[in-house]
Parts: C-alpha cells; sequence; structure tokens
C-alpha cells in the first residue's frame, strides 16, 4: 500500500485495528471460558494479556510509516489554532515578514533577471562571442573588436563554429513618411540563423546578398513596419530610403527581436555592402561585434584552438597587423555595467532588513515562550518528546513565515514595475525581469528559512530537564536564560541596523559632497540634441560647412536663444574622444602616449557652456581651415604638460590630428566630463578643444554625423526644443534632433545612481531603526515585568525611583553598547563594498559615522525610557503580593 | 517452573514470518502458536505482535485479507508474500549461522580454550 493510500485510508484502517484487536481479546475469552474460567474473569485476563491496547493502537500506526505526516497535520492545525486565537500577534508578525520577503524577492527577481538570465536566444549556451587580443595592453585594455578582414578570414577557415558580424549604426530614414532618426545594425547574413531567429514576415538576408555591389535590402522591425506601411503585407518588395540611399525591404523582424540587450533596432542592413575604407582594413577595428555557435558535437576547448591556429597563420601572412594578434572566445553574456553592484547591495541591505525583521520576531516569541513555559512542561509530563515539542514551534513558526511569504510575493507582483520604472537612468536588461519558477522558488525559500531562523530559538528553548520546577514556578522560572537570549536578539538587531544606518550616512553624506562640486559649466539653461544633418549635403565639404553654419544662425535667431554652438563630444553624455598627446616632436609609439579628451567646437562654446578662460583667448572665426591650427586646453592638461610654466603659446604635437603640432592659444577651467562622482577617479580627465572649422575636408562627413548642438537659452530651455525642430526642418526636411537634453537632466544622471541608494538605504536603515527600536521597546517591557517582585523588594528597601529607572536603562544601555560595537565592525567591511563599487564613497570620514550612531542611541534609549518609568512606578505593595 | 527470558531483539519478525509461511492464519492464531512452539519459555507479549504485523506488511513480506473463520466470524488472515518467503529464508540462515557460533562457544570445555 502506498503512503498516500495510508493517509486517505487513514480511518479505514483505524476501524480494521479495532475490529482485529477486538477479535484477539473475544477468541482469547472464549478460549478461557472453556478451560473453565469465569466469563467476567476471562475477559478481564485477555485484556491483561494483550495490554493496553491504545499503546498498541499507537504503535501499530507508528508502523505504517506515515506517523510524522499525521503529527504535520495535527501541528499545523494547532498552529492554525493559536495563529487564529493571537490574530493581533500574527498579523504584526505576518507583515513584518511580507514586507522583509516582497523585498527580497523583490530584488532577487531583479537580480535573477538582469544578471542571471542569459539572452532570449535558441540554446544561448553554445554562443560565444569573439573578440581580438594583443600580446601588449594599452591604456584601453588588450582586448579589441575585430577587423572586418579578419572576420571574413576567421569565418572562411573555422570548422568547429558558424560566424556573424554585426555593427550598430543609426541614421535617418526620409522616405516614406516624415524623416526620422532611428538606430539601426549592420549584420552578416548568417546573425538571425545563428540566433535561431526567423523573419515574422518575408525572408531572412542570403549569403549572396552580404556584399559590396549586391543589390541593397533591409530587414525592418515589427514597429517600424507598422509605422511606416501600415502593417501590410505589401511592404514586402517595397522600398525606402534611408542615409540617402534606397533599399529593399524584404523581411520584417520578430516584435521581440534584440541585438544583445539593445531592443530599439530598427533596420538592419547587411554589412558586406558596407564600402567604408575602414571595413577594408585590418588595421582597423570599427566596432565589429562577432558572434558565434558552435556547431554540433564542437567543444569550446576545440574552437578555441582552432582559432590560435588561425590566428598564427594570419599573424604570419600580415605581420603588420596581425603580430602578437590572437582571438578569444568567451561565452555570450550580457553586459550590464554598474547594475550589477547597486542590485546586489540592494540585495544585501533587503536581507539585513529580514533578518532584523526576523530576530524581531523571533525576540517577541521567546517573550511568548517564556510565558508558555507551563504550557510546554505539561506537555512534557504528558510524554511528549522534546524533538517533537521542537517540531510542533517550528511548524507555527514556519505557517507564520509563510503566510508572510504569500503576503510578500503578493506586494513583490505589485511593486515590481513601479520599482523597476524608478530605476536611475533605466535598468538594463528590464524586460528580462519576469516572475518565472526561481522567482517562487526563492520566496518559498526564504519564507521557509525565515520561519525556521524566527522559530528556532524560542523552539530550542523547548523544556528539556527540571520539569517539576517550571511546573511550580510557571513563567518565572524560566526568565533568567531568556533575559540573557533576549538581550543578544535586541543586540544583534541594533548591530544590523547600525550596518544599514552607518551605510545610508556614508551615501548621505558623499551624495552632498558630490553635489556641491562645481562641474566646471553653468548647467542652467542650457539645451544640448544632436542633430542629422540632411543627406543630400553629406557628399560636399564646402555645403557642409555652409550647411552648418546656417542652422547656427537660424538657431540663433530664435527668440529666448542667447547663444548657440556645436560641438562633437557633451560633458557627462555618453561618448568621448580620447587622444594621445606629446609636448615635443620626438614622439614615443603611439601606445605609450598620455591622453586627453578632445572636443571639436565652434567658438561660442565657452560663452554656451560657460566655462571659464583662465588664460589667453577661446577661438574666433579667424580659426579656420588653412590658418595655423590651435588648440584650447584646460586646467589639468596645462598642469600635465607644461607644469607651472604658462602654457598660452607652447605647442602640442596630436599625431591623431596629423603631424604639425597644434598651438596652444587658451587655458578653461577644467569640466568635470565624467559627471559629479566619476570625474576625480577618471583615468582620461585632461581636455582639450579645437575648432570644428578646422576639422578637415576628409573627416567632415564622419564628424558632421556626429555633432551636437549647444544652446544657452533665457528661459526653460525644453521650451526651445519645438520652435528648434520647426526651424531647422524648414532647411531640409529630414533634418532631426535626436537625445535632446538639458545640461541639467545630464549631470543629474550622472548622480542618479547615488540617489536612487541613498534613498533606498535610507528607507531600509530607517525601517531597521523602527524595528530596532521596537524590539527593545518590547524586550525592556516584558524583562521588566518579570522583575516587578525585584524592584517591588528594592523599592521597599528603600531604592527611589531614579534608581530604578537607571537600572532598567543600564540593561538597555548594554544591549545597546554590545550593539554598536559589532554593527561598528560589520558597518566597517559594508563601507569597504560601498568604497568599491559607489564612485565617490570615500571612508575615515567620522562625520556620518558618529552621528547616525548618536542617532541610534538615542532612539534606542528613548525606547527604553517608557518600560523603565513605567517599571519604577510600581506600588512596593502590590510589587511584593506579586511575589 | 523456569523464569521466562525476551526474546532477543529481531526475532520476533522472524518467528512470527515463520508461522505465518505455513499458511494463511490470524493475529490470535499466531499468538497460540507463538505460545505452543516456544513452550511457554520465551516471553512474546501479545501487545507487540500487532505492531510487528503491521510492519510486516507494511514492508511487504505479509500481506492480509479477511476472511470467514471456522466459527463463522470475520477476521485478518495474514500470509507470506514471495518477498516475505525470500526475507525469510535470507533471516532464518544468519540465524541459523548465529545461533551455531554462539553454542559452539558454549560448548567448549572448561580450560579447553588454549
Amino acid at each position: 500500500m502506498t503512503w498516500w493510500r495510508r493517509i486517505w485510508q487513514r480511518s479505514e484502517l483505524d476501524e480494521q485495528l479495532d475490529k482485529e484487536l477486538r477479535f484477539h481479546i473475544e477468541e482469547h475469552t472464549a478460549g478461557l471460558i472453556e478451560e473453565g474460567v469465569e466469563p467476567s474473569e476471562a475477559r478481564r485476563q485477555a485484556r491483561i494479556a494483550i495490554g493496553g491496547s491504545e499503546q498498541i493502537k499507537e504503535s501499530c500506526r507508528d508502523a505504517r510509516g506515515t506517523r510524522w505526516l499525521e503529527d504535520l497535520w495535527q501541528d499545523l492545525r494547532y498552529a492554525l489554532r493559536t495563529i487564529r486565537q493571537r490574530p493581533g500577534f500574527a498579523s504584526v508578525v505576518a507583515l513584518t515578514l511580507a514586507l522583509g520577503i516582497g523585498a527580497t524577492t523583490l530584488m532577487f527577481t531583479v537580480l535573477n533577471g538582469v544578471l542571471l538570465m542569459p539572452f532570449p536566444y535558441r540554446s544561448p549556451e553554445r554562443l560565444l562571442s569573439l573578440q581580438e587580443k594583443t600580446a601588449k595592453a594599452t591604456q584601453f585594455g588588450n582586448l579589441w573588436a575585430f577587423a572586418y578582414p579578419n572576420f571574413l578570414d576567421v569565418r572562411r577557415d573555422v570548422r568547429s563554429m558558424d560566424l556573424a558580424a554585426w555593427r550598430h549604426a543609426g541614421g535617418t530614414i526620409s522616405e516614406p513618411g516624415d524623416a526620422e532618426y532611428i538606430s539601426s545594425y549592420e549584420v552578416s547574413a548568417e546573425l538571425l540563423p545563428i540566433l535561431g531567429i526567423s523573419p515574422a514576415l518575408g525572408r531572412h538576408f542570403s549569403t549572396a546578398e552580404d556584399q559590396a555591389g549586391a543589390p541593397p535590402v533591409v530587414l525592418i522591425s515589427d514597429s517600424l513596419w507598422k509605422r511606416k506601411f501600415g502593417g501590410k503585407q505589401d511592404a514586402i518588395g517595397a522600398t525606402l530610403t534611408y542615409g540617402g540611399q534606397q533599399y529593399a525591404v524584404v523581411g520584417i523582424l520578430p516584435a521581440s527581436f534584440q541585438i544583445a540587450d539593445d531592443r530599439d533596432v530598427e533596420l538592419l542592413t547587411l554589412i558586406g555592402q558596407n564600402t567604408q575604407p575602414s571595413m577594408k582594413a585590418r588595421e582597423a577595428h570599427p566596432r565589429i561585434g562577432v558572434w558565434a555557435r558552435l556547431r554540433d558535437g564542437a567543444t569550446v576547448e576545440g574552437a578555441k584552438s582552432e582559432l590560435s591556429v588561425i590566428a598564427s597563420r594570419l599573424s604570419n601572412e600580415y605581420p603588420r597587423s596581425n603580430e602578437g594578434r590572437t582571438f578569444v572566445a568567451d561565452p555570450l553574456q550580457p553586459i550590464t555595467g554598474n547594475a550589477g553592484s547597486t542590485i546586489w547591495l540592494l540585495f544585501g541591505a533587503v536581507i539585513v532588513v529580514l533578518l532584523i525583521g526576523c530576530v524581531n520576531i523571533a525576540s517577541l516569541l521567546v517573550a511568548r515562550a517564556s510565558s508558555r513555559g507551563r504550557e510546554m512542561a505539561v506537555r512534557v509530563a504528558l510524554g511528549a518528546g522534546r524533538g517533537r515539542l521542537i517540531r510542533q514551534c517550528l511548524t507555527e513558526s514556519v505557517v507564520l513565515g509563510l503566510i508572510g511569504g504569500a503576503v510578500g510575493m503578493l506586494l513583490m507582483f505589485l511593486t515590481l514595475r513601479p520599482f523597476i520604472s524608478l530605476w536611475p537612468g533605466s535598468l538594463p536588461r528590464a524586460q528580462e525581469v519576469q516572475t518565472d519558477w526561481k522567482v517562487f522558488a526563492f520566496a518559498f525559500t526564504a519564507s521557509l528559512l525565515s520561519g525556521v531562523l524566527f522559530g528556532a530559538v524560542p523552539a530550542l528553548r523547548a523544556p528539556a530537564g527540571e520539569l517539576e520546577r517550571s511546573l511550580r514556578a510557571g513563567s518565572r522560572a524560566l526568565v533568567g536564560g531568556s533575559r540573557r537570549l533576549q538581550s543578544i536578539l535586541v543586540a544583534s538587531e541594533l548591530a544590523l541596523a547600525v550596518v544599514l544606518l552607518v551605510s545610508a550616512g556614508t551615501l548621505g553624506s558623499t551624495f552632498l559632497r558630490l553635489s556641491s562640486l562645481d562641474p566646471g559649466v553653468n548647467i542652467h539653461n542650457v539645451l544640448v540634441t544632436r542633430l542629422a544633418l540632411s543627406q543630400n549635403v553629406l557628399t560636399d565639404p564646402a555645403q557642409i560647412r555652409v550647411d552648418w553654419q546656417d542652422i547656427l544662425d537660424r538657431a540663433r535667431s530664435l527668440p529666448g536663444v542667447q547663444s548657440v554652438a556645436m560641438v562633437d563630444t557633451v560633458p557627462m553624455r555618453e561618448g568621448n574622444n580620447q587622444l594621445g598627446y606629446w609636448t615635443n616632436s620626438a614622439l614615443p609609439p603611439r601606445t605609450e602616449l598620455p591622453l586627453s579628451l578632445g572636443s571639436s567646437v565652434t567658438p561660442d562654446y565657452l560663452k554656451v557652456m560657460g566655462i571659464a578662460l583662465r588664460a589667453g583667448r577661446f577661438f574666433d572665426a579667424s580659426d579656420r581651415m588653412g590658418s595655423r591650427p590651435v588648440v584650447v586646453i584646460d586646467e589639468v592638461l596645462a598642469h600635465r604638460a607644461f607644469g607651472d610654466t604658462p602654457a598660452v603659446g607652447k605647442q602640442l604635437w596630436i599625431p591623431d590630428m596629423g603631424p604639425t603640432p597644434q598651438e596652444v592659444v587658451g587655458v578653461v577651467a577644467h569640466v568635470r566630463y565624467w559627471g559629479f562622482a566619476d570625474d576625480d577617479q577618471a583615468q582620461v580627465r585632461a581636455q582639450f578643444y579645437y575648432p570644428f572649422a578646422q576639422v578637415p575636408d576628409g573627416l567632415l562627413r564622419r564628424w558632421s554625423e556626429l555633432m551636437s548642438v549647444a544652446v544657452r537659452t533665457e528661459n526653460a530651455p525644453l521650451g526651445i526644443v519645438e520652435p528648434l525642430r520647426r526651424e531647422i526642418r524648414r532647411t531640409a526636411r529630414d533634418q532631426v534632433l535626436t537625445e535632446v537634453r538639458t545640461m541639467e537632466q545630464l549631470a543629474e544622471a550622472t548622480l542618479a545612481r547615488h540617489r536612487f541608494l541613498l534613498v533606498l538605504i535610507g528607507a531600509f536603515a530607517g525601517v531597521a531603526l523602527l524595528l530596532a527600536c521596537i524590539g527593545i521597546y518590547g524586550v525592556l517591557t516584558f524583562l521588566s515585568r518579570q522583575r516587578v517582585p525585584e524592584f517591588g523588594v528594592r523599592m521597599a528597601l528603600g531604592a527611589h525611583r531614579g534608581e530604578i529607572v537607571a537600572l532598567v536603562l543600564r540593561q538597555s544601555l548594554g544591549m545597546i553598547a554590545a550593539g554598536v560595537m559589532v554593527g561598528s565592525l560589520l558597518a566597517y567591511a559594508a563601507g569597504r563594498l560601498l568604497e568599491r563599487w559607489v564612485s565617490g564613497v570615500q571612508m575615515g570620514d567620522p562625520v556620518p559615522f558618529v552621528s547616525v550612531v548618536a542617532i541610534l542611541i538615542g532612539a534606542a534609549l528613548a525606547a527604553s525610557i517608557a518600560p523603565a518609568r513605567k517599571a519604577s512606578r510600581i506600588s512596593p505593595v502590590t510589587a511584593l503580593r506579586q511575589e | 517452573m523456569t523464569s521466562k527470558s525476551d526474546l532477543p531483539q529481531g526475532t520476533l519478525d522472524l518467528l512470527i514470518m515463520k508461522i505465518v509461511a505455513l499458511g494463511p492464519v490470524h493475529g490470535y492464531a499466531i499468538a497460540q502458536r507463538l505460545q505452543e512452539v516456544s513452550r511457554d519459555v520465551v516471553q512474546a507479549p501479545q501487545g507487540s505482535l500487532y505492531p510487528a504485523l503491521h510492519r510486516l506488511e507494511n514492508r511487504g513480506f505479509v500481506d492480509a485479507v479477511w476472511k470467514k473463520t471456522e466459527s463463522g466470524r470475520e477476521a485478518k488472515f495474514y500470509r507470506l508474500t514471495k518477498k516475505g518467503r525470500v526475507q525469510l529464508e535470507a533471516e532464518a540462515a544468519s540465524w541459523q549461522r548465529l545461533t551455531e557460533a554462539v553454542s559452539l562457544i558454549m560448548n567448549l570445555s572448561e580450560g579447553g580454550a588454549k
């Protein structure tokens, strides 16, 4: 009989057992009567012979092997009964747990989606990401994106993998519909098959199309299809104009399509049709991503050794570009930047909150268990084993834990999306954050563990010996041990609260310090926007210069605009241009040059950004093509390059800008290019500016794709966006604004992560402090009540009220001191973590530490005052009578 | 009358299986048989008989059906299963070895051991 049938047929089995035993006794009785024994005496003897029938039945039930389940059932019913008897207590416990488990599960859900979830491609574990690796490392490291010719050679020769390449691009779609700047990718024909993605409509690219001169074709996104073609079937075969060229649409991508974590992919073109010179050069590394899928039966090791063979052959064949160059393959994994450390920090913080919650409940339960001591003793006297009692206590707390967990899951569902939308910047891989079975398993385990954690302490206090003492003295006999235990619980609660408080304090002071820094630019009333120039002028450098000047003039003429400038790389926005420089003509090898951030700007840039001029002059209309090449440097570069000597009039050699040196004509203030938090630690801080007018014709097209327009306005800068958009579209209808931001927004974004962490950890610290105070209040109230007779004796012997208050407070001070001491050690470790993971955090500032610890001690003492005063107000007579 | 000794640990199951092996039999009959064969020497408390039977039933060594006795009353009859027979043979053999070894030592004459 299977065990579950034994459970279901429990009553039937019991009935049969009863019948069997009855039969035995009756047969025995009949036998004895036959031997001549009196019937009543016979029945008595038969009963004695078999022994206590209840004991036999119990042992038979034990023999069924389902005893533990029956006990569990009994314990569950008992637990639910106890919970129903004290709904107030149970709901406080369940709510505390719901908050703790809800928050912990929420963070786990985020962690699971962002950090653990693989890309949503077919068998992602067989996908690899390939890079080039040089023997020597530079400031940028030793890993490089593939050169396109290298990719072609590896793809041709490798046997263990299928390779595909992709490269991020972007451009303006001018037909059909309104001109629109979109994000696109150049991909090799194999990319979609390798990822296991089929077009929703139409077909894949073919390999024959993946080369220069083939008819231009595109795959478009689901949303572009709906926007431009109304989602109609006849979009296949239709044409669209992208980047000034006509393409035939051959397929529609599925709505869920993404490259790595970029879901904003509107268009795919073929990388083989790209005819830029950089695609033919083995020296160039135009940011090509190479992915590969292991063929059936191939291993990563095999693929790696094959790559190294190909690499050494290529380095023999092309020593100039490929000497010391190998290819490395790594599992394809999402890149999440510093979101990972933010998630881990918050996950740690919510676990601390949950722990505090559990400790708090444990101390409440200990207090209750002490008052239930007599009940426990009675149970032991009636034959309950200690293990059985512990199991019973644990069942009760686990039931509470599971109730809390269920409510917590509910809270989690309600808060998950709002929480993600609050993430600073945007949470990478937010679309992967889903509640899957792992989340449920986590919540269940967390509930179970919490239940066991806060249940174990009181459960282990189930009476073992000295039964008669417990029975006689009732609850008070247990107080001695309980006092020590409760003090430990409260102290650990305080210690955990210290960790969160000090972390919040450190983050707070860091945030204050950082946000009071001078960014070097006047961030108020400045609008920055990228601008895509009309496609049909891009081929003519002279026309490009005219058009940009026209755009600047038109923007300046708008009402409310004070000044307008162009700039390629904007401070505190993504993107930068790092160039090596040297102060004399004896240049060291390129990789050993010190680096500086270069920006090409128009003369009004200084005025628009409000950067202070320290020496010399900024650019003017006389700095043109053909005039002497000039640069303006910032204080940091001036100091690094020329020390204390005046920089104006000196020369800088910048190989990327040509062999002739640049003359330094001015020095300006340093701008916090990397934002408030990161600029001080940034590897490349030195800055220089060069006139956009001196960008050579050959580079002008590329530069024009990068330029942004910066506008200083009289009033709120966002008000200028629409007039600007209209004015610029009037010149050519395919000129569009993208990435419209104010400098204030950009500046705030550099501190968004700090603010986010500060607000959340601050809130957790507040909750922790509150819980710890509730804990200390509850425990002191309980302990003082237990000590009422003692206080009575003391007062009868002449103790003042103040002395009683002092007595209680001394007890609480002991707990606080222990908690603060242990907590400080833990907080030090947490501080180390913050220092490593949050830029700008500096340990060793005693102010946040001292102030939050003072707050904690103050709050804890305040929570102790009420029970202490209550203890001092009891009348000695009543107190003594209670004894 | 000689004093009764307790049954060694684990032998009760063996004895019960041995009795049940002789044919379908109900609990009371097993108790009587136990008492007869052990000639009142071995104390087999009737109280431990039923838990032992149920344990054997759980482990699949015996199974049981409700049948009428000769006197026309319903009783639970136990019989040995195939699995039980194998178990009985194994246990009986090991019991045999044990008793032989013990009696071998017990039969050594005083001072006979060198």
